[in-house]
């Protein structure tokens, strides 16, 4: 069971290949005659040499080391893991979207450039947006380039004393991140006792230099932040904008639209509510909708329709430049684009009502094991705090190691940071309501083992190819990449 | 309803509403005020079936003239290269696409051991000590390169090469709003940075200087110079680079850079319009602790095992939050993957191989302009592109190609008003000389 997988360099021998390239059919140039002697490198780079099946094993025996949504359960707050439909990779791998080349004249890609027009229209309709652009690359990415855009509003108001963006406790830490990068500062909101914005905190550090306030919404407590209204007026009357967090849209599909609640810019993760995979980490897809009055900064250039077809227009003099080179992750957009198309209106309402029913199903049912900080209905995801399993020397650390034993993902966990020994548990709607018991059975006996023999949850993870690393070491002395020895 | 995405039946629904302690669904949304409720149904396309929308978006796909069905002589940043078939079994394993960021790592091994290994094959082509797991693509790479750089340094000037591509220098000047920097553009001479102007730049405020190699036109730009005067004015010195050109050509790094980015797309990754491709981000040890995005490292277990781990996350926006070096927060794991596996399918021989032939068959395809009564503008040494200029709009010339089966090259004029008429083409190893001679031919008709 606990088997090294060797490095591929360790796999390597000297004479093996793995590629097939044709044979060189133009007459042959002496390289050295074409390229300066000090331009040819003189030391080889040290890359595997190793058969086509020595590469797949390989690779199999890492995959098999690794958990993803198909392997099993992955209740990890904030992140949606749902379900990855096959038809969208399949979609994705047609050559007529998988190889063609972003440079190419406009009238050989209209297939292309239509599925963005029409993705566009689509993600209008469902967040209540006048105008979206699908450059943004990633969340983070469509964080900054709607920050971006709402400074370039307030400049060409001839504002600039707008230096603050307003993020609340709660928030992700790519909101703050992406205000610095964006050349903001940033202020910071109260939750209150109950887990939402404090109105009385947000109207003091509101002023004439907000430039926005950044919120997801339900807030990543999984709680729908009623009083939205009321904070768009104060946002709004001071002068700034609001900014909305797409990352936990699958709560409210159907249900309430950013659009709709006052907000100006919003984000979305195609790879978390619209299935684009997360890949392991990437790549994913963050378009930003925008109203009407910010639609002059869209970053450049926008996937228009006109008379002679779709068309990529560049004369756009207010835009905030280009935030990407090409046009955003376009196959990742092929994937989001096949997913709306195979739910349509009622699925996505569908897909909203079951994420939020599992939700609740499963923390009622974990009430009783485990302390539940906030109770009331959440909405897509909710939190559980280890308070009470601490108390007898088990951290929510090991909580989650111990689920690795059962076959389970665990929950996002000591996020958000306002929440003790916090643990957010996310099921999304794909997952059967018997996927759902097994993993609360699991979740139940890790709660009595605490109290009845804590060390079996202390010592986890017992089954998996590795037990806990030592994280301290590997930062302290870092060893980053495979040396020759 | 019935969808094959969604499990739940009308018995479940019911006996978790009764645990929960409501009567409907519809309760459990009570906290959304009337107010912001949206009360109607999207108006958006129905649901198709799965044979359906397989059969209409396959018709939506053929619309485009991919470039498998067409010869491809576009390059400008995106190439056309061989994929070795087995990447996209590798990639298609969904224990690796459907997992998320790898923070638990007992049960994420083996993406952590993959980045780890495409860490070590970035570094071994680029000549740098330390790479990280991967960035959006090699534009934004380059944006967060001078944002480390001026943060490095804490100096606000930028000087950028016009022979940067394009489109990375505009994502550059956006990402430098943010801050303030100033960006100052670099002319070019023979088609490549113009050292004299660099030279006069040069001052104590200057935070980095940025070249392209190979550059936007295909050319090798004399790094051992630049090089010198960027550290003679105690500047960082970034590169930009195609990594397989780096299978033949000198690393940056042996020239002294001190960040070395770019786009892994040439390994493995399909053109797909632009996106997604695989920034990748080198850099000297020095700055280990300051480079951007996500990092795995070799440690062990509590029993002595080798194991990998995601680390010195202290530099990353969910520890750091407003004070972290970058708000990148994603990587482009799988592509990175997909690079991993052609850079070992390639291997050491296959790189150099692969490599080689693009220079071989670039020359000769310039050989054969030349020979056809071409100009090609610029005299320097070259990689798998170079300009040529034509008698008239480059966009009429590839609107003819195209009747031929062939998408021409990049229109350099498009951003260099001075090289109006002129054409950025480029030659991979999958173009056989048959496609070359009939491109020379077609342009040589056309040019008559």
């Amino acid at each position: 069971m606990r088997k090294d997988q060797p490095l591929i360099f360790e796999l390597s021998k000297p004479d093996r290949i793995g590629y097939s390239l044709p044979a060189l059919d133009v007459p042959e140039l002496n390289i050295e005659k074409v390229i300066p002697a000090d331009y040819i490198r003189t030391e080889e780079p040290e890359l595997p040499e190793v058969s086509e099946l020595d590469i797949m094993r390989h690779y199999t025996a890492l995959s098999k080391r690794n958990h993803g949504v198909d392997s099993g359960f992955y209740p990890l707050g904030s992140c949606t893991m749902k379900y990855n439909p096959k038809i969208n990779e399949n979609v994705a791998r047609l050559p007529g979207f998988a190889h063609i080349h972003p440079l190419q004249p406009e009238e050989t890609v209209q297939g292309a450039l239509e599925l963005m027009y029409d993705l566009q229209e689509h993600l209008k309709e469902i967040t209540g947006m006048d105008a979206v652009t699908l450059q943004p690359a990633a969340g983070a990415h469509g964080e900054w380039t709607g920050l971006m855009m709402i400074r370039a509003y307030h400049e060409a108001n001839g504002d600039y004393k707008r230096t603050k963006v307003i993020v609340p406790d709660s928030a992700h830490g790519t909101n703050p991140a992406s205000a610095t990068v964006a050349g903001f500062e940033t202020i910071t909101v109260k939750s209150t006792e109950s887990g939402l914005v404090d109105l009385e905190d947000l109207k003091r550090v509101v002023g004439p230099d907000t430039a926005a306030l950044m919120l997801t919404n339900p807030n990543t407590l999984g709680l729908f932040e009623e009083n939205i209204l009321e904070m768009a007026q104060i946002v709004h009357e001071a002068g700034g904008k609001l900014y909305y967090d797409g990352a936990n849209l699958n709560a409210v599909l159907s249900k309430a639209r950013p659009g709709d609640m006052g907000f100006d810019v919003v984000h979305l993760n195609l790879h978390k509510t619209f299935t684009g995979p997360h890949g392991g980490g990437g790549p994913g897809s963050g378009p930003v909708g925008v109203k009407e009055d910010l639609i002059p900064f869209l970053p450049k250039p926008v996937v228009s329709k006109g008379e002679n077809g779709y068309y990529l227009d560049y004369d756009r003099p207010q835009a905030i430049g280009r935030v990407k080179p090409f046009y955003g992750n376009f196959g990742i957009n092929v994937r989001a684009y096949t997913y709306i198309r195979s739910m349509g209106p009622d699925g996505l309402k569908a897909v909203t009502e079951y994420a939020v029913l599992n939700a609740n199903y499963m923390m009622r049912r974990l009430a009783e094991y485990y302390d539940l900080p906030y109770d009331r209905h959440c909405k897509h995801e909710f939190v559980l705090s280890g308070k009470r399993q601490k108390k007898l020397g088990v951290r929510t650390l090991d909580i989650a190691k111990r689920l690795l034993d059962f076959g389970y993902h665990p929950p996002t966990i000591y996020f958000p940071l306002i929440v003790e020994e916090c643990m957010m548990i996310e099921p999304t709607e794909t997952e059967s309501k018997e996927t759902l018991d097994a993993f609360i059975d699991a979740m139940i006996q890790i709660a009595k083992e605490a109290e009845e023999n804590p060390e079996i949850v202390q010592e986890a993870p017992h089954t998996t190819v590795v037990k806990r690393l030592d994280e301290t070491t590997a930062a302290r002395k870092p060893i980053l990449r495979y040396q020759k020895r | 309803m019935l969808h094959r995405y969604l499990p739940m039946t009308e018995e479940d629904k019911q006996e978790m509403l009764k645990v929960i302690g409501v009567d409907s669904i519809d309760e459990l949304f009570s906290d959304i005020p009337e107010s912001v409720r949206f009360n109607r149904d999207y108006h958006i396309k129905k649901a198709k079936s799965e044979p359906e929308l397989m059969k209409e978006l396959t018709a939506l796909a053929a619309k485009n003239a991919d470039i498998k069905r067409y010869t491809s002589f576009l390059g400008a940043g995106v190439y056309d290269h061989y994929i070795p078939i087995i990447v996209d079994h590798v990639i298609s394993r969904s224990e690796f696409y459907t997992a998320y960021t790898p923070y638990q790592p007992e049960i994420s091994q083996g993406e952590l051991q993959a980045i780890f290994e495409f860490q070590t094959m970035i570094c071994e082509l680029t000549g740098m000590d330390v790479a990280n797991s991967s960035m959006y693509d090699g534009g934004t790479a380059l944006a967060e390169a001078a944002l480390l750089s001026t943060a490095h340094t804490k100096k606000k000037k930028v000087l950028l090469s016009k022979a940067v591509h394009p489109e990375y220098r505009d994502v550059v000047k956006t990402y430098a709003k943010g801050p303030g920097l100033e960006v100052i553009e670099l002319p070019i001479q023979n088609g490549v940075t113009d050292l004299e102007a660099l030279q006069a730049e040069m001052d104590d405020q200057v935070a980095c200087v940025i070249v392209q190699y190979p550059n936007f036109f295909g050319q090798i730009e004399p790094l051992k110079d630049i090089e010198l005067i960027a550290h003679a004015g105690k500047s960082m010195f970034v590169v930009a680079s195609n990594p397989l050109a780096l299978g033949i050509l000198t690393p940056p790094g042996k020239f002294g850079a001190d960040i070395v980015v770019g786009d892994a797309q040439v390994f493995g990754i399909p053109t797909q319009f632009g996106g997604p491709h695989c920034g990748y981000f080198a850099v000297k040890s020095a700055l280990m602790r300051k480079i951007p995005g996500r990092l795995v490292g070799q440690t062990t277990d509590e029993e002595g095992r080798r194991g990998f781990v995601l680390t010195l996350q202290a530099r990353e926006q969910h520890i750091r939050r407003d004070k972290a070096t970058s708000n990148i927060c994603s990587n482009q794991a799988l592509n990175a993957l997909a690079a991993s596996v052609a850079m070992t399918a390639l291997g050491k021989k296959g790189v150099k191989e692969m490599a080689t032939m693009n220079i071989q068959k670039a020359h000769y395809a310039k050989a054969q302009l030349v020979e056809h009564g071409f100009d090609v503008p610029f005299t320097g040494p070259f990689f798998n592109e170079f300009v040529v200029r034509l008698d008239q709009p480059v966009k009429e010339v590839n609107k003819r190609l195209l009747e031929k089966g062939i998408i021409g090259g990049y229109d350099v004029g498009h951003d260099y008003p001075e090289l109006e008429n002129h054409m950025l083409i480029a030659v991979t190893e999958l173009r056989t000389k048959e496609e070359i001679d009939t491109l020379v031919k077609e342009l040589g008709d056309i040019h008559a």
